[in-house]
């Protein structure tokens, strides 16, 4: 066999192996893609609370997606300890102004931010959640002090509607 | 191997067996040259091969009646308990079975790690069983939440985010693996899906295990190469086959007093409460089976780190061939291994027992102590034990020391006598 042949063989191959490649990835892919959140799921994107009933050093719990969220209409003591922490104490520094824009009113995730659970109201070494899976606790903003969880309980976008009503999503 | 041979005594027999040569495997099963000095503990292959059946046939059965719904699940299940005909019997045996396919399974691995089963030539037994190993907790994983309890919802939601630990792609892998954004609906079909198909995937790499066991043949307590046929074995049938058959009768009595007089003793009551997202038990507890993997986990107080390192507990083992320098298979020719192999076993019940308590205090100090150990074991004694230890002087057949005239006869039946 000459080079020039065995040369439009290894061509020929190599284009095979590719555009076979590329069907089998196009195939692959819808299967794959059809366990992501599918569009009845994404369609209960937003959820409305009416928080008119909350007095100031009680929680709401409600479910957004599937997840528990925390609305804590807080105490100004508890404004008070949340505000005064230094950021260098902090395992992942956030300042509560920016966690709670309305210092009264603390909207989260209640989701330890380790493996999912639920954190306890009221319980833990820094007044604010403690997570009974591993040990987390959280501070009256919803920040990690100790404890294995690596972020803040994470806030989630809402507003308010009305003055007694959040809009979560 | 002398199988090949073989030719089926009637016509029919020729006839099937010259298109598809199934009675020549059959025949090579019958005869497959065993050593004669297998112990009890070898008989766990066959009793983890009664596992896998009882866990299909009963899993089929169950399929039957149980509605993979988030709304129906909880119900079908209570449903089974009480109104399908024998369906607690099934259901039953199929939870306490997943249990007893565990405890079968450990023995047979430390039945490995204690006589060096893992060694050349056998390392592909080894790492197949391994994959196995791994399969067999993906599918008693997801068969615990299909029952969408309290239990099944949490450990469902704690073991997925595991997966969140991943930098980057960590949430969007735990979101596709939920197919929302918590475990829901799709997250039990799916895993009712993946449920079904994994202990076929398993009964097909018991194929291959056992194929692959079938070349090098079965290593055996003494731990030395043996010529096959020879005075060293017995055929399979019959001398294996009523061995595993005696003491398969012994397991299933252990297994029918878990099933008939404390079926639930393994469960957690938490689980009879159907799911809620918004409460998290107070306490949350794999089953028994991994908890020495939880320990591991708990104990390292960095989310990535903790995961990795559990992680690497089960894949370690798929490596051991390779960490163990020894050339010497069975323990029983090796003084200090055999003490620090007791010295694994005390370290892997001390993690399942703490995995089980809370993570905090004494508890979470000895968990890491025996972590640290547990990895000490794997990446530093067996290596080093390889060229440091002083080994006892090995047979050179099984059944020379018996007969006489070997020059490590003392040696080898003191060793021997100890085992049985």
């Amino acid at each position: 066999m000459s080079e020039k042949k065995t040369k439009r063989r290894d061509f020929l191959f190599t284009a095979t192996t590719a555009v076979g490649a590329v069907g089998a990835a196009a195939v692959v892919w819808p299967m794959i893609d059809q366990m992501n959140p599918d569009a009845s799921v994404k369609a209960l994107a937003s959820t409305e609370v009416d928080v008119s009933s909350l007095t100031p050093g009680n929680t709401l719990t409600v479910l957004w997606r599937g997840k528990p969220v925390f609305i804590r209409r807080r105490t100004q003591e508890e404004i008070d300890e949340a505000r005064k922490v230094k950021m260098e104490d902090l395992i992942h520094p956030e300042k509560d102004e920016d966690r709670a824009k309305n210092p009264e009113w603390l909207v989260m995730l209640g989701v330890c931010t380790h493996l999912g659970c639920v954190p306890l109201n009221d319980k833990g070494d820094y007044n604010g959640w403690f997570c009974p899976c591993h040990g987390s606790h959280y501070d009256t903003s919803g920040r990690i002090r100790k404890g294995p969880a690596p972020w803040n309980m994470e806030v989630p976008k809402y507003e308010f509607v009305d003055a007694k009503t959040i809009k979560i999503g | 191997m002398s199988d090949h041979d073989y030719r089926p005594k009637s016509k029919v027999g020729q006839w099937f067996n010259d298109r598809l040569p199934l009675l020549t495997l059959a025949n090579h099963l019958t005869d497959y040259p065993t050593p004669k000095n297998l112990n009890y503990w070898w008989t766990f292959g066959g009793i983890l091969t009664f596992c896998l059946i009882t866990q299909i046939v009963t899993g089929l059965t169950l399929a039957m009646h149980y509605i993979a719904h988030a709304d129906m699940a909880f119900e079908s299940v209570e449903h089974i308990m009480r109104d399908v005909n024998y369906g607690w019997l099934i259901r039953y045996i199929h939870a306490n079975g997943a249990s007893m396919f565990f405890l079968a399974v450990y023995i047979h691995i430390f039945r490995s790690l204690f006589y060096g089963s893992y060694k050349a030539p056998r390392e592909i037994i080894w790492i197949i069983g391994i994959i196995i190993y791994l399969l067999m907790m993906a599918a008693a994983f997801m068969g615990y939440v299909l029952p969408w309890g309290q239990m099944s919802f949490w450990g469902a939601t704690v073991i997925t985010n595991l997966f969140s630990a991943i930098p980057l792609v960590g949430e969007g892998i735990v979101t596709w693996l939920w197919g929302g954004y918590s475990v829901d609906n799709p997250t039990l079909t799916r895993f009712f899906t993946l449920h079904y198909l994994i202990p076929f995937l398993i009964l097909g790499l018991v194929v291959l295990h056992i194929w692959a066991l079938h070349v090098p043949g079965n290593n055996n307590p003494v731990g030395i190469d043996i010529k096959k046929p020879s005075k060293d074995t017995v055929p399979f049938h019959p001398y294996i086959v009523i061995k595993d058959g005696f003491a398969l009768l012994m397991f299933m009595i252990v297994f029918a007093f878990f099933v008939f007089y404390a079926p639930n003793i393994l469960g957690h009551a938490d689980n009879y409460i159907e799911a809620n997202p918004m409460v998290t038990p107070a306490h949350i507890v794999p089953e028994w089976y991994l908890l020495p993997f939880y320990a591991i986990l708990r104990s390292v107080p960095d989310k990535l780190l903790g995961v990795v390192a559990m992680l690497s507990a089960i894949l370690i083992l798929a490596v051991l061939p390779w960490l163990d320098t020894s050339k010497i298979r069975s323990a029983v020719f090796r003084p200090l291994y055999k003490q620090f192999y007791w010295i694994l076993v005390a370290d892997v019940l001390i993690l399942g027992y703490v995995g089980a308590m809370p993570a905090e205090g004494l508890y979470l100090l000895i968990a890491r102590v025996a972590t640290a150990y547990y990895f000490l074991h794997f990446l530093v004694i067996l290596p080093v034990l390889g060229f440091k230890e002083k080994t006892l002087p090995v047979p050179l057949s099984i059944t020379e020391p018996v007969l006489g005239g070997s020059p490590n006869l003392a040696a080898a039946r003191n060793k021997e006598s100890k085992i049985e």
